[in-house]
């Protein structure tokens, strides 16, 4: 039997980034809020504090703060045709539990995406013609332009107290910065962070080869910064804890920093903790959300009726939410038809570790999670593909993160993984290797997609989602090419070896690549193409709306934070502004 | 075009004294008390033959050597015995149901129906049959040292076929745990004296870098702490100066 609750006017369905913004946003607008939360509360002060938050194998190795699969999990194949299986582990991505989300234990490497990002399909077929990409490449217009959310970049850095050197201001290329990202507004909040060891001999060679260094745009905060709500951040300690830890210094911007006590102040916001939300419920006549289903802490199943429903949750959790209520029109691979679950994109990463065999000493443990030194000359916007037979890019950086050695030891390829040799080699390489990454872009194909699994279901008896997804084929170029040009850095780099992580043949669900899964409800301009509007406004409910990269209609190469907060702020600003005010679609298809 | 770097070449030339970093204590002299023989804990999910095997593996895959000791001496076998006494070893936060595929692609992980602590149990069994069988009769730890890693390689390769399990997945996750014991926190049971911490130069739960990470170079000498020193955690919020009470 369904309890039914008080009605109230928001329902976020999650408790982390994009719930805390609009949370707080909403309750301020007088609106009654309540985020449903699956996991429970935590705050810096006790949970995060040192020395017991030092631990490597709790929080890293057995993901204390990631989604427990054994209530609800997804399954995986990398083709269609191929029989899905449940991830039974966490490996390749880590989708957060408990308030805060993802963005209470991440890095906070803080990038805003390049201009040609937002108009990637429009753009290409400028420069390169109709013909230069294959039907495969479903690339698309975002329906938004940065130059209209640059106002909400600035505002979502201002926040987050954004450390780093601006490379762009109004037009003016910058001494020091990124000279290929968008024209900025103003320089970011705080001044970059310190370069260590592993981006001094980074960026020193990159430079001599002509490429333009610059210290990576960090949430791991440089000074005392009071930001626009007048939250507190503390300077970073450079402790080597970040991800996935969560911050004991106040140093590290977070919901539990920046946004949620201003939020949590409002009496007209709920965080309501140890909801598991199965999903939402909508009106067949009136085309409208009426609340959601949720089971709580003692097991209920419950209804929270609400007058607007707010998808908060991980990337691939809200289409998979829409799909498990019957939102909209599944996407078919078959006939390549309809849209939820359409346009899946990961990141595409590949490595590179310069080993000095014990003539440098790195100390990889003097540490923070945005600490970098990076280069953006091969990003998308940033060269000419002509010729090249793919579109995208990314950066490529070097990232001082950690020096915790149950993940962190690396050898030379040839190494034994195994017995004396390979004890040997860790000892003599642990302080001696400056590891390099490429953060790729990732295109979307028609067959990479999320839809429903028909054999396994989760704890709550629902089918689990299911994710079909392997590099294509642009992609694979995509990293060849720049893989490439990273080689060429870290053969200038000194060193006595050199290796080379080339992308694998095919994706993997096991190893740890990366949690910047984008895409699945995707925003854009025209409905049969698009699940959101560019106010991130669903064309099916229009008191519905998503957040988060799930609207991504493919992936930048850059970490999504960024674009995720200030697209949280943009339609927040349109839900305020305009919605409220006269509820309907904010777009005419 | 603008060189955007720092020189922070002086900084390489200059590298800090150890004194001025913290206590004496060199990273790189031999280990404290490595004269001491291995000491076993009490054990809560092995039976003594299995930890028998344990040790004895363990001890392969992170061999003594003249001057470091492996991760018999390091109390990995501890380690591995209480992960899978508690919360891991029962499968805790893993999916466990059903229908089972256990000859997926690789790419799809691991799809065995087997909990880690089912996994060690019939693993350990199974490789102790496979050898008593092809060894005339003799135990996995009676065999020399080149035998038994010749045993863990074709573990590793599939090689070797196990009745029950893909011997490799048994390889693999025992490797894993070894590599945990050795390195993570000596509050579980292994990283004895913090001894896979001092060969690497790895300080363990300190909490501040700031003043130290544009020292390039530095040789850093500072003994390594654990979560649970309490002397540590002492001196920690003795020089803590952050406001600890904020809310």
């Amino acid at each position: 039997m369904t309890v039914r609750m008080k009605p109230v006017d928001v329902a976020l369905v999650g408790g982390g980034l994009t719930a805390a913004i609009l949370g707080k946003e909403l309750a301020e607008a007088g609106q009654t809020v309540v985020a449903l939360e699956r996991g429970g509360m935590r705050q810096t002060v006790p949970d995060f504090q040192s020395p017991t938050m030092h631990d490597e194998l709790k929080y890293d190795v057995r993901h204390a703060y990631a989604q427990d699969v054994s209530v609800q999990t997804i399954t995986f194949r990398n083709f269609v045709g191929q029989q899905a299986l449940p991830m039974r582990q966490l490996g390749s991505f880590l989708p957060g539990e408990g308030v805060g989300g993802g963005a209470t234990h991440w890095n906070g490497q803080t990038w805003r995406f390049q201009p040609e990002w937002f108009v990637l399909k429009s753009w290409a077929e400028q420069r390169y013609g109709r013909g230069f990409l294959d039907d495969d490449v479903t690339i698309q217009d975002w329906g938004i332009t940065y130059e209209e959310l640059e106002p909400y970049y600035t505002f979502f850095e201002k926040v987050m107290g954004i450390s780093g050197a601006p490379g762009n201001i109004k037009g003016q290329i910058q001494v020091g910065g990124n000279p290929f990202e968008g024209p900025r507004s103003e320089p970011y909040p705080n001044p970059p962070m310190k370069q260590s060891h592993s981006g001094f001999l980074f960026g020193q060679a990159a430079a001599q080869l002509g490429y333009r260094p610059f210290p990576v745009p960090s949430a791991n905060v440089t000074r005392h910064y009071t930001n626009p709500f007048g939250a507190e951040i503390k300077p970073c300690m450079y402790c080597g804890f970040c991800d996935p830890f969560g911050c004991e210094h106040f140093a590290k911007a977070s919901p539990q920093v920046c946004i949620l006590p201003f939020a949590l102040a409002n009496k007209n916001f709920e965080m309501r903790t140890h909801s598991y939300v199965l999903r939402v419920e909508w009106d067949r006549q009136a085309k409208v959300a009426s609340g959601v289903t949720y089971v709580d802490a003692q097991g209920r199943e419950v209804f929270q009726p609400a007058s607007m429903v707010v998808l908060c949750a991980f990337a691939h959790h809200n289409p998979i939410l829409m799909l498990q209520s019957r939102i909209g029109q599944p996407y078919d691979p078959e006939t390549r038809t309809g849209t939820v679950g359409r346009n899946y994109t990961y990141q595409t990463m590949t490595g590179a570790e310069v080993f000095y065999d014990g003539e440098k000493r790195i100390n990889p443990f003097m540490a923070a999670g945005a600490l970098g030194t990076a280069i953006d000359d091969f990003n998308n916007g940033s060269f000419d593909h002509s010729g090249l037979g793919f579109i995208g890019g990314g950066y490529i950086a070097a990232y001082q993160t950690t020096g915790r050695p149950i993940y962190h030891h690396p050898v030379p390829e040839g190494t034994p993984r195994w017995g004396l040799g390979w004890k040997q080699a860790v000892r003599q390489h642990y302080n001696s290797t400056v590891s390099l990454g490429f953060h790729g872009s990732s295109i979307p194909h028609p067959n990479n997609y999320l839809g429903v699994d028909p054999t396994y279901t989760d704890a709550f008896g629902q089918p689990l989602g299911m994710l079909t997804y392997d590099f294509p084929y642009n992609d694979r170029l995509m990293a060849r090419y720049i893989t490439e040009k990273m080689a060429g850095i870290a053969q200038a780099m000194g060193g006595k070896q050199m290796s080379v992580g080339w992308l694998d043949d095919h994706y993997s669900i096991v190893p740890y690549q990366t949690t910047h899964n984008t895409g699945g409800a995707i925003m854009g301009t025209d409905p049969k193409t698009s699940v959101v509007n560019r106010y991130l406004q669903s064309w099916d409910l229009h008191n519905l709306w998503v957040m988060g990269s799930s609207v991504f209609p493919q992936n930048a190469g850059y970490n999504p934070t960024d674009t995720v907060g200030a697209l949280a702020y943009w339609a927040a600003d349109a839900m305020i502004k305009q919605y409220l005010k006269n509820p309907g679609p904010l777009v005419q298809p | 075009m603008a060189v955007t770097v720092p020189d922070h070449a002086a900084a390489e030339e200059h590298p800090v004294q150890v004194a001025q970093v913290g206590r004496q204590n060199a990273l790189s002299s031999p280990p404290p008390r490595a004269d001491l023989p291995a000491e076993r804990g009490m054990l809560f999910f092995f039976n003594d033959e299995e930890a028998r095997f344990v040790d004895a593996a363990v001890e392969r895959l992170i061999p003594s050597d003249s001057e470091w000791p492996g991760a018999a001496w390091a109390g990995v076998l501890n380690f591995i015995d209480r992960q899978l006494a508690a919360a891991y070893g029962a499968g805790a936060r893993m999916y466990l149901k059903g229908p089972w595929v256990p000859d997926a692609p690789p790419q799809q992980g691991y799809q065995l129906r087997y909990t880690p602590a089912q996994l060690y149990r019939i693993g350990i069994a199974e490789t102790r049959a496979h050898v008593t069988s092809n060894y005339s009769g003799r135990e996995f730890w009676d065999l020399g040292a080149p035998v038994m890693d010749e045993v863990l390689s074709s573990l590793e390769s599939g090689a070797i076929e196990l009745p029950s399990l893909p011997a490799p997945v048994f390889f693999e996750t025992l490797l894993a745990n070894t590599i945990e014991g050795f390195f993570g926190d000596p509050v579980y049971g292994g990283n004895r004296d913090m001894v896979g911490w001092r060969m690497v130069g790895f300080p363990g739960a300190y909490a501040q870098f700031i003043d130290l990470v544009e020292l390039y170079n530095l040789p850093y000498t500072r003994p390594p702490i654990s979560i649970g020193d309490t002397g540590a955690r002492q001196a920690y919020l003795d020089g803590h100066t952050h406001d600890a009470q904020r809310q």
